[in-house]
């Protein structure tokens, strides 16, 4: 049976001339993550509400929605057919499954269906008796309820009261797109996250370092990006083969500026890569402090050999807080399996933690950087990964 | 590209008459061993030539197999079987230091519940001193469970002397065999001489995964851990596994036929990549017995990690483990090598190497080129 879904948006309808494009990209963003379930979803746009028509199950229309930026509410409506009798025993329902005892209420009624007889008001009012009858301990209050009933009459009535939390957040690819420097750690999925929660497509790029890192740590990638999929849909994950530039970083590079290096040619190459598939930024799970690598010095160090921004999302975070946005958006588990994303043998024994840019230009002159970045690029396999559903 | 295959003590390929035997009964012999009617007969005559197989394979009785699902099944089965069964005789319990999870972890839980468990350490070569073994034993000790090979570095432990070392302090006292490594594999005692309990697996001799017995000395009494249906005289309930019994039976057929020819073979296939690789490769450190289980060599090679060089071989077609399968998945080290007294380098740099009747020297001779190649380049990285 088809249910209706109301989608309440907040943001997007703040934003003056550009609010069609930001409701068209959100509507997209419903559909997409609806149609595995129902081809036929209908989408209806009022003001700052969507509403959502369709024949898929309840939990699986929650758990996607939950999932679509841009979301402020979800409130699932219960239908039923156009009488006054039917439409004042779903009131009794809707408003049975809310905590009611001792609070005030007010039910709010819409019309769009002219061919039923009764107005508006006079809908609100019988409905509102009804359950004044029928409940005690239940007052009404019309100017600040605690509990709203909202009736619409269309070719059935649909009747709804529960607020499910959305994400929040801006419709995804209304902010362009950006490359994602990811890792098979905790950090780099949940940087995706709050980009994608501003409205950015994110597509992925992996260094793989076969033999120094196995097939499971690149299957673990895979999996993350399977998770992620679900709040962006389908992504393009990019593989680059990276044990040559690493074997030459290692063997040309001083010891404890390794890290340094291999961040740099990262930067570099994944600078390129976006470029060809029109991203405008890269990001990173960078936290500032958390390990030699992301020392103030260290990140101007990789920030030098880029000309595109490079966004740090998690940049004032601890790692708590961190592990806590990795555990609701559900990579947590897979971050911490044991397969180590960036292999220890190039891990230096006391890594450089303030490199001055001298010193780093002086590491880099043993290694032809151009032609490790030609040697990146040109084995680079692109995957294409499905939600995780 | 070519394919080595030098991992067959995590598992092997199944036979091909051992994998048609499974077959057939799935698809033909699938009747219930206790069922009443003809297709239960013949499904019991199947199992009954399976268990005829295995105990005359181990010299022993009929009446003595028992089957499980596999060595883990089986080592629990023992060791608390016989545990909780002697409980009032005594709570003490013996076992070493380099067993299997699937004795470590029982005898750990054992210890939990109550009972007081030595650990018998081993020299650098991975065996138990008898010595020792005699010094722990107490009028308390109701079993001692000994590995005959171990899994990771193959020493084959002094079984024979072990055995009459506990039965001439006290014939009460249990002897628990994990012969999981050993079974089919080299010539076993004798008639299982005091041995009271032996535990074996299928899949490591070339049939199905999830099939293993347990050996248990006529008279001796051990208590079920899985209550049911009352198959296998009560001693482990749940409808029999036929498919995988009649496999294990076939395979272990192969196996017996040939004993003495693949140990031979793999004996010299052994000493064949021992000393390739003592020639070939500057330091690498040889873990365990030179001697010892035909099937199992261990090296270290200093100066690399034994994760990376086994992904570097399986890169080249050759598969090995670090240490144990077992072990590699926790990313911990092998409790084995650090039991033998190896270093923190030597313990990250191992490979075991485990060998089949099927391998051909030429695979050897490609294994430690390749292995030479590798260990080199590795060492350009991590050896600073």
């Amino acid at each position: 049976m088809e249910s209706l879904y109301l989608i309440s948006f907040g943001e997007i309808a703040l934003k003056g001339a550009n609010r069609p494009f930001f409701e068209r990209i959100l509507m997209q963003g419903i559909k997409k993550a609806l149609t595995p379930f129902d081809e036929n979803v209908k989408l209806q746009k009022t003001h700052g509400r969507i509403y959502c028509f369709t024949k898929a199950p309840r939990e699986k229309v929650m758990d996607s929605l939950k999932k679509v930026f841009g979301i402020v509410y979800i409130s699932p409506a219960k239908s039923c057919g156009l009488n006054m009798e039917e439409i004042n025993n779903t009131a009794l329902e809707v408003m049975k499954s809310q905590k009611y005892t001792g609070k005030t209420f007010k039910v709010e009624t819409r019309r769009p269906n002219k061919s039923f007889p009764i107005k508006s008001p006079e809908v609100s009012r019988q409905v509102g008796a009804h359950l004044l009858m029928n409940l005690d301990n239940l007052k009404v209050d019309v100017h600040h309820p605690q509990i709203r009933i909202d009736v619409e009459i269309r070719e059935k009535a649909f009747l709804y009261s529960e607020r499910v939390p959305g994400p929040g957040g801006l419709p995804l690819g209304c902010n362009g797109k950006a490359m994602l420097l990811l890792s098979g750690g905790i950090d780099s999925p949940v940087a995706a996250y709050m980009l994608m929660k501003r409205g950015v497509e994110i597509e992925p790029i992996y260094f793989h370092s076969f033999p120094f890192t196995s097939d499971r740590a690149k299957e673990k990638v895979i999996d993350l990006c399977r998770i992620l999929a679900m709040y962006s849909g389908q992504t393009r994950l990019h593989v680059v083969n990276f044990t040559e530039v690493l074997k030459q970083i290692g063997e040309n590079a001083p010891n404890e500026f390794l890290t340094i290096m291999m961040r740099r040619m990262m930067v570099r190459i994944a600078q390129q890569v976006a470029e060809r598939v029109g991203a405008k930024a890269l990001v990173t799970g960078e936290s500032l402090g958390q390990v030699a690598s992301q020392t103030l010095e260290a990140l101007s160090a990789t920030n030098e050999v880029a000309t595109m921004p490079i966004f740090r999302p998690l940049i004032g975070f601890d790692k708590i807080e961190i592990i806590d946005i990795a555990r609701r958006i559900g990579t947590y588990d897979i971050s911490i399996e044991p397969y180590a994303d960036c292999c220890t043998v190039f891990v230096p024994q006391h890594p450089k933690t303030r490199p001055d840019l001298s010193g780093v230009h002086e590491a880099e002159s043993g290694l032809d950087v151009g032609e490790l970045k030609e040697q990146g690029l040109k084995d680079i396999e692109i995957i294409n990964v499905y939600p995780h559903i | 590209m070519k394919q080595v295959y030098l991992d067959n003590s995590s598992t092997t390929k199944v036979l091909d008459e051992a994998a048609k035997a499974v077959f057939d009964v799935m698809t033909e012999n699938y009747g219930n061993p206790s069922s009443l009617h003809k297709k239960g007969i013949e499904s019991e005559k199947l199992m009954r030539q399976a268990r005829g197989i295995i105990a005359s394979a181990l010299d022993v009785n009929s009446k003595e197999i028992y089957f499980t699902s596999g060595g883990t099944e089986s080592n629990n089965l023992a060791i608390k079987g016989a545990a909780y069964s002697l409980r009032r005789k005594g709570n003490h319990l013996i076992t070493s230091t380099i067993e299997h999870p699937s004795v470590l972890e029982v005898f750990r839980a054992l210890e939990k519940e109550g009972f007081k468990v030595t650990y018998l350490r081993v020299d650098k070569d991975g065996f138990v001193d008898i010595e020792e073994l005699k010094e722990a034993l107490t009028p308390e000790t109701v079993l001692v469970s000994i590995m005959y090979v171990n899994n990771e570095v193959g020493s084959i432990q002094p079984i024979k002397d072990a055995a009459k070392a506990i039965k001439d302090q006290n014939k009460d006292t249990l002897f628990h065999v994990d012969a999981v490594q050993a079974f089919g594999k080299i010539h076993l005692i004798q008639g299982l001489k005091d041995i009271d309990l032996l535990s074996l697996s299928g899949h490591k001799i070339y049939a199905p995964k999830g099939i293993g017995a347990l050996f248990v000395r006529d008279g001796v009494r051990i208590l079920p851990i899985l209550h049911g249906g009352g198959q296998e005289t009560g001693i482990r309930s749940g409808t029999e596994n036929l498919p995988g019994i009649v496999g294990l039976g076939v395979a272990a057929e192969t196996c017996f036929k040939n004993i003495s020819e693949w140990q031979s073979k793999m004996s010299e296939l052994k000493k064949r990549l021992m000393d390739g690789i003592l020639k070939e490769i500057p330091d690498a450190v040889l873990n365990g017995p030179a001697l010892g289980a035909p099937h199992i060599l261990n090296f270290s090679f200093p100066g690399t990690r034994g994760e990376i060089l086994l992904h570097a071989l399986e890169a080249k077609g050759i598969y090995v483990s670090t240490g144990s399968a077992c072990s590699s998945h926790k990313g911990g080290k092998s409790h084995v090598l650090a039991a033998l007294g190896k270093s923190h380098d030597e313990q990250d740099s191992a490979l075991r190497f485990s060998l089949s009747p099927y391998i051909l020297p030429e695979d050897i001779d490609y294994t430690v080129r390749v292995l030479g190649i590798e260990v080199a380049e590795l060492r350009k990285f991590v050896r600073r």
